[in-house]
């Protein structure tokens, strides 16, 4: 018998001792388009500790998500190495990690609960067995009453949430969140951000959270990684010591919060904006 | 955060009485104006009853020769219905394998364009030689007119699927079936529908095109003899039969496209 406090799928794993959950070595991506090839990313260098929060800070079209893709497995660097849980192979990170794209992509013929039993469907879980499994995580999150509502019928925040819920059901170590409230209003994105603190709390993984709002990076992640501009490489990296959990009004009026803002904003500028 | 704020039941009814109503009026009116220049035009001296037979001598024919009329229509609907259902099963066959294999797509897309360009009225002949006098050369007429507009619009929706879409059920571990169930299919739906009503639509032209070829009952050869024997409010008679059935499985179509893709209509109305 399941019980709402027992973790959704597959538990993180335990990595070897000096393992790194997720690095990237010396990384060049490049695309070709009309006009000569777009260098993405060139001589990056990242890692994250396993547990650890790591967001990615950085300009519009630096990159982000290309970092994103290529960690998530549905591609591979052109020069340099990317490995999650100590595996080289697209394959085997395709299957440690669980990928938040930027848009919820909910499908709109599906309840927000059958939503997010899609992630163990995919896995070959029967529709009705995905379902009552994904129940007992909208229980615990406060998304019971929504469960049988269609995304139409779900605010953005609510719909980021359910898309969330489905990254978790994957059951995968890592996550990979692709700035999961770009698309929000800076108040339900507060909400939305003291939310997914909580939701970490309850349910650690190693997460890399790619996004282009300093303050998200500085009150999300454990640790902050500032990219340049295209082609995209690391320029400062920021441990955030901040007393935790606390709610974000708090946090981001702390004045070593201010000074590590200041930090960052900084290291983009020195970077070139 | 809450489900959007739902009218009361009678504000809704009434809401749908309106629509329904300024959907079907404008058309409505038109076609009364149309029939009203028509019977006018009958009436003009050196118009006789062979060249142009009146809206009210097409519908004295129409209760006059019924049962007549009626038996044809069963035999072409009977022709048309099947011939849809033929080219349904083929046509999803066709675009799911053309989805699926992508040398296959590229190998018969353009084969499947270039067929279009054939005239149907100098096949169908062929085809009553190939397949003999009765049922079978009529569906396959109805069949290779409607498998066009099937198959490339439920092609067209399957790979309309955003590739963003596609990437998530990648790094979900989704097989490439999978994929195809629980996201393709379901997203290509409202195109297949599109595709389906105008298959409906030019259906009932291939069972005419069917039996003027060769056969010895059925609307479109009624018309055909009517028109030779000068009963000219008869063969209008048949057009205006021909012309609903066609309207009907138009009509049909759309009624079970509200039934198979809910989710338009209510994203639609929240919106």
């Amino acid at each position: 018998m399941r019980t709402g406090l027992e973790a959704p799928a597959a538990p993180p794993h335990q990595l070897e001792e000096g393992t790194e959950a997720v690095t990237l070595r010396g990384v060049a991506r490049r695309f070709r388009s009309r006009r000569g090839d777009v260098l993405a990313l060139q001589g990056l260098d990242l890692t994250a500790e396993d547990g650890e929060v790591l967001a990615v800070v950085g300009p519009s079209g630096c990159g982000k998500s290309t970092l994103l893709e290529l960690l998530a497995g549905l591609g591979d660097p052109d020069e340099g190495t990317v490995a999650v849980a100590g595996e080289r192979s697209r394959e085997a990170r395709l299957t440690t990690c669980a990928y938040m794209p930027q848009r919820d992509l909910l499908l709109p013929w599906r309840s927000a609960l059958a939503n997010a039993a899609l992630a163990l469907e995919a896995q070959g879980v029967g529709r009705a067995e995905a379902r009552r499994r994904a129940l007992p995580l909208f229980e615990r999150f406060g998304l019971a009453e929504f469960a049988r509502a269609l995304p139409a019928e779900l605010s953005g925040g609510m719909r980021q949430r359910v898309a969330f819920l489905r990254t978790l059901l994957a059951g995968r170590p890592t996550l990979l969140l692709d700035e999961p409230f770009g698309a929000l209003d800076s108040i339900t994105r507060a909400a939305m951000q003291e939310w997914l603190a909580e939701a970490l709390r309850a349910e650690p993984r190693t997460v890399v959270l790619v996004t282009h709002d300093v303050r998200e990076a500085l009150y999300l992640g454990d640790r902050v990684a500032v990219l340049s501009p295209r082609p995209g490489r690391v320029v400062a990296e920021l441990s955030v010591d901040l007393e935790r959990p606390r709610p974000r009004r708090e946090t981001v009026t702390d004045p070593a919060f201010a000074a590590l803002e200041e930090r960052a904003l900084e290291a983009l500028e020195e970077g070139g904006l | 955060m809450s489900r959007s704020p739902s009218a009361g039941p009678d504000a809704r009814r009434g809401h749908r009485r309106r629509t329904t109503l300024r959907r079907v009026g404008p058309p409505a009116l038109l076609l009364a104006a149309a029939a009203a220049a028509w019977q006018g035009v009958a009436g003009l001296n050196g118009v006789d009853d062979l060249t142009l037979a009146s809206p009210a001598e097409t519908l004295a024919a129409l209760a006059r020769d019924l049962p007549l009329l009626l038996d044809a229509t069963r035999v072409t609907l009977l022709e048309v219905v099947l011939g849809l259902a033929i080219a349904v099963a083929l046509g999803a066959a066709a675009a799911v394998g053309m989805h699926l294999v992508r040398p296959l797509r590229e190998a018969a897309y353009p084969l499947l364009v270039a067929s279009q360009a054939i005239p149907i009225v100098v096949l169908a002949p062929l085809f009553v030689l190939a397949f003999d006098y009765g049922l079978a050369p009529k569906l396959a007429i109805v069949a290779l007119i409607c498998f066009f507009p099937v198959t490339v619009n439920l092609l067209d929706g399957l790979r309309s699927v955003e590739p963003d879409l596609l990437k998530l059920m990648r790094s979900l571990g989704a097989s490439r079936l999978a994929t195809l169930r629980r996201v393709e299919l379901p997203s290509a739906l409202p195109s297949f529908f599109s595709g389906l009503r105008v298959a409906a639509t030019v259906s009932v032209i291939g069972a005419v095109f069917g039996e003027w070829a060769g056969a010895d009952e059925g609307l479109g050869r009624l018309v055909l003899l009517a028109n030779n024997q000068l009963q000219t409010p008869r063969v209008y008679a048949g057009v205006v039969l021909l012309t609903l059935m066609a309207v009907g499985l138009f009509v049909l179509a759309g009624l079970l496209e509200r039934v198979a893709v809910p989710w338009r209509r209510r994203t639609e109305s929240t919106a």
